[in-house]
């Protein structure tokens, strides 16, 4: 790394695009840096930080909105919903322990801007939406070094194209975000998780998709194969020495007691049924979030698995018919978590092989793995050529010259 | 209403046009006499109309491509349609466009409960996916007011709400997937039956892109579980400004209620006038709270927000007791349109959202924009995500009024900029808003949309000159200015 940027002003952040472009130097765009490790490794020349962008500017609980500086620590913004009861109902992962934090690290050390731009969302996604639905408004610098506004700061808006929804998922390479405006909601005030002991793989994604087609609204719904579920730091889950079937439910107080009960009974008839409350329940969800429970052993690497979840534990199966592949399922089996071990390709073949033999559709991206193997590998699933050259004709359209984190999800774009 | 100058050269081979379309579709779904285009000459925003070059109707996605691909060969603007119920004049036809509706393409393809979805073609209505999954205990969640009649593919396009989206969302947060043609006649598929995008979210930005990105030719929507019970409280306020507090506290104190509609008197007292719902004519804000999800936790918000409602000075408040009470509650607001519709000529439905915290100073400042015009208004009001909808009367055969009224409205919106709000929650910019951008748009904003655009129909032949002010070439926008070693930065921290 020649150069590293830290703006503390917009002004700035426009200076050093309008610079790179200037001199042909592509940045790397890092909020506190917590995810650098995602994506394609870049070898960039030079970073820009936004972390020197903080604060939080508005934020009045009536509106259901907040908006703060792109460098906010999400830390500092889930304190502050917390004090007003709200929360990002997204449930931003916190990643540290997958990607090899310090045990004894600060949570969550991401940037707002980060997990937006990441468009990385937790258990409550398959109910309460992703990131990017919560994703209200933004103000970014182009690859030409402008600074653009898109969306606004109120919770229902059609006014003009939709950029919030290009620019989350986008990992930095369409525009470098300064100011963000996200929905917030009301902190559920009670949770209770049920957790069901026993399942096969099958049975357990089929319990899933039960519950969710249920009235009951379960607002997380993962499945632990044993080896999953012996990792997990709530001893009713690892104590069990067998699969663990969990559902959470959330709300007011009655509501809760009252589904919780109904819950049980619906379970009850497939296998031993025990419920967790607020402390464990929370961090059961945090390790199913942020795939804690496949960490270790770190030489393996990660795959993040988005399927039609009907199908989740017969893609799981045909993966771990050819590898050594351990996993789990969160989002009522819409998401596989797949660890595999490194080998030449991280298990590539084998894990798009099987989503395209299945048919269905979805998307693999390889979420952990050495530098090398991550420039080896298409990070993020490849897409048929028509698709593939619209989104580079979009990449252009946002930054000309490629400046911006180029590479990161597609070699040479 | 300014458009595009009319190619001379297309119109003059307008038979010519018509004929090849013939190649690709049935005959008779190529439409080009004045009579049989006249039914496609605007769409709900009635104040404006054209009479369309051709209208075009295929049956299948691959008609759909081969009638775009033929239209850019031949450099002809294409104008796609819905149901034709929108109401920013997002369907606006053009002299010398072909207007492609999308309506014989109306089969649900396939319901999949194991994935909890549903693919069907975009002259699908709202109402038609609810209905075929009812059954099954399922709905679709976006609700809007026109649902017996608009089209699931006019809903993508304009990205559509309706009074349940503070809980459930709009369009963009209940779909999975889309095929899309672009003006090439490329067909390609977006998302799918899982969640999130492996690459950018082109799904994302194509919704609410109002037809100018892309045609769609089928959605894959999420369906939801029908929640097991709903109550709505109906509640009357002698001001304004307690309504609007009572909307706050509500959502302060952690509700989310399923829907939150609220009206002023001159709305509570049309829609009374029509269909005797039992609305309170003393109130002078009506608020109407739906509670939806399992009885026991209805009942327990009914209370709460009941105790919120009188602490806030209600006068007039009751709960619903029966599904036919509270749909009763819902009458008078679901026919607020028809409602002011008799008490007036003409109206004219405006559509800003607001910061919920100014909707008093709102209203009482849109009360002394309507006595400067000279014209009534009344309002319903998405309470609960901020969505206003004045009703602006006026008589359009009065010379003059119409464009009274759209200064009028010009005015509202502006109004609703000016205090955080945008132009539009819901109905989308189209032609009607179009030249109100720049109020919430700088150039550099607008220039970046438009690149955007340039991306997927770099000769702007798809519906040309509704969103944006002012009409760009890709080859302009593209230019870029580069001061090499001109831009002094020495006091930028590095480390």
């Amino acid at each position: 790394m020649e150069r590293r940027f830290r703006p503390t002003d917009d002004a700035r952040v426009r200076d050093v695009v309008a610079w790179a472009c200037a001199e042909d130097t592509p940045l790397e765009i890092a909020g506190a840096g917590s995810k650098r490790s995602l994506g394609r490794p870049g070898n960039l020349p030079a970073q820009l930080t936004l972390d020197g962008l903080s604060g939080i500017v508005e934020y009045e609980p009536a509106e259901l909105a907040l908006s703060a500086r792109a460098g906010t620590p999400l830390a500092e913004i889930d304190e502050a919903l917390a004090a007003r009861k709200q929360h990002l109902a997204f449930e931003p992962p916190d990643l540290g322990v997958l990607l090899g934090a310090a045990p004894n690290a600060a949570p969550n050390a991401a940037t707002i801007g980060g997990v937006v731009a990441c468009n990385l969302s937790g258990p409550r996604r398959f109910s309460a939406g992703a990131a990017r639905d919560h994703f209200l408004g933004a103000r970014a610098v182009n690859g030409r070094g402008e600074s653009f506004k898109t969306g606004g700061k109120v919770v229902k808006n059609v006014s003009g194209y939709d950029l919030c929804k290009l620019l989350a998922g986008s990992w930095g390479t369409l525009g470098v975000l300064t100011d963000v405006t996200l929905k917030v909601l009301p902190a559920p005030e009670k949770t209770r998780t049920v957790l069901l002991y026993g399942l096969d793989d099958e049975a357990g994604v089929a319990a899933l998709g039960e519950v969710a087609r249920s009235p009951l609204e379960a607002t997380a719904l993962a499945h632990l194969p044993a080896a999953a579920a012996a990792r997990s730091q709530v001893s009713r889950v690892s104590d069990a020495g067998a699969a663990v079937t969990a559902a959470r439910l959330e709300g007011p107080g009655s509501s809760v007691l009252d589904r919780c009960a109904r819950l049980r009974a619906l379970l009850a008839r497939r296998g031993e049924v025990e419920e967790l409350h607020r402390h464990n329940s929370d961090r059961l969800w945090r390790e199913v979030g942020g795939a804690a429970l496949l960490a270790e052993p770190f030489d393996r690497a990660v795959w993040r698995v988005s399927v039609p979840p009907a199908g989740a534990a017969s893609v799981a199966g045909a993966v771990a018919a050819t590898l050594d592949a351990r996993f789990f399922f969160d989002w009522a089996g819409g998401l596989i978590w797949l660890s595999v071990p490194v080998g030449e390709d991280a298990g590539a073949a084998t894990v798009r092989g099987a989503l395209a033999a299945a048919g269905r559709g979805g998307h693999a991206t390889l979420f952990r793995a050495p530098d090398a193997v991550r420039a080896r590998v298409a990070v993020f699933e490849p897409q048929p050529p028509a698709l593939a050259a619209l989104s580079a004709r979009v990449k252009r359209q946002f930054d000309p010259k490629g400046v911006l984190n180029p590479g990161r999800m597609v070699a040479g774009a | 209403m300014r458009m595009p100058e009319p190619d001379a050269g297309v119109i003059a081979d307008r038979a010519r046009l018509a004929a090849r379309l013939r190649d690709i579709l049935p005959a008779d779904n190529v439409i080009d006499d004045r009579d049989g285009m006249r039914a496609f000459d605007s769409d709900g925003l009635t104040a404006y109309s054209a009479m369309p070059l051709i209208v075009a109707l295929p049956e299948s996605t691959a008609q759909v491509a081969a009638v775009l691909a033929a239209c850019a060969e031949t450099g002809v603007k294409v104008v796609p349609r819905g149901a034709g119920t929108g109401l920013s004049g997002g369907a606006l036809p053009l002299a010398d466009g072909v207007s492609l509706a999308l309506t014989k393409l109306n089969r649900i393809l396939e319901i999949d409960y194991a994935n909890r979805c549903a693919v069907v073609q975009p002259g699908v209505t709202n109402l038609a996916i609810s209905e075929a999954v009812a059954a099954e205990g399922f709905y679709y969640a976006p609700d809007p007011s026109s649902q017996i009649a608009c089209s699931i593919g006019g809903n993508v396009a304009e990205n559509s709400g309706g009074v349940h989206c503070l809980k459930y969302g709009v369009t963009t947060n209940n779909i999975l997937g889309l095929e899309i043609v672009t003006m090439d006649g490329a067909v390609l598929r977006l998302g799918g039956r899982h969640l999130d995008s492996g690459g950018y979210d082109l799904m994302g930005v194509l919704t609410g892109s109002e037809g100018l990105l892309g045609v769609i030719a089928e959605v894959t929507v999420r369906i939801l579980p029908r929640p097991e019970t709903a109550r709505a409280l109906l509640i009357g306020f002698p001001e304004v400004a307690a309504g609007g507090d009572c909307v706050a506290r509500v959502i302060a104190e952690g509700i989310v209620p399923a829907g939150m509609e609220m009206m002023d008197r001159a709305a509570i007292h049309a829609a009374e006038a029509f269909c005797g719902a039992g609305y309170p004519l003393d109130a002078e804000a009506l608020l109407i709270v739906e509670l939806d999800g399992p009885a026991v936790e209805v009942d327990e918000l009914l209370g709460r927000v009941g105790a919120i409602a009188r602490d806030c000075g209600a006068v007039t408040l009751r709960a619903s007791e029966s599904e036919e009470e509270r749909l009763r509650f819902w009458l008078g607001r679901k026919s607020a349109f028809p409602a002011v519709g008799r008490i007036s000529p003409d109206y004219y439905c405006m559509d800003g959202t607001i910061p919920r915290a100014r909707l008093a100073e709102v209203l009482s400042r849109m009360s002394a924009l309507s006595a400067r015009h000279g014209l009534r208004v009344a309002n319903v009001f998405h309470a609960g995500d901020g969505n206003l909808h004045p009703l602006i009367l006026y008589d359009a055969n009065a010379p003059g009024e119409l464009e009274t009224a759209e200064a009028f409205g010009a005015d509202i919106l502006k109004l609703c900029v000016e205090v955080g709000g945008v132009l539009s929650g819901e109905h989308g910019i189209g032609v009607e808003k179009r030249d109100l951008m720049g109020e919430m748009f700088d150039e550099v904003d607008l220039n970046q949309q438009q690149r955007l655009k340039c991306a997927f129909d770099p000769d702007g032949l798809l519906n040309p000159g509704k969103m944006f002010p002012q009409l760009h070439r890709c080859a302009e926008l593209g230019r870029m200015h580069i001061h090499r070693g001109k831009v002094p930065f020495p006091d930028l921290p590095r480390f």
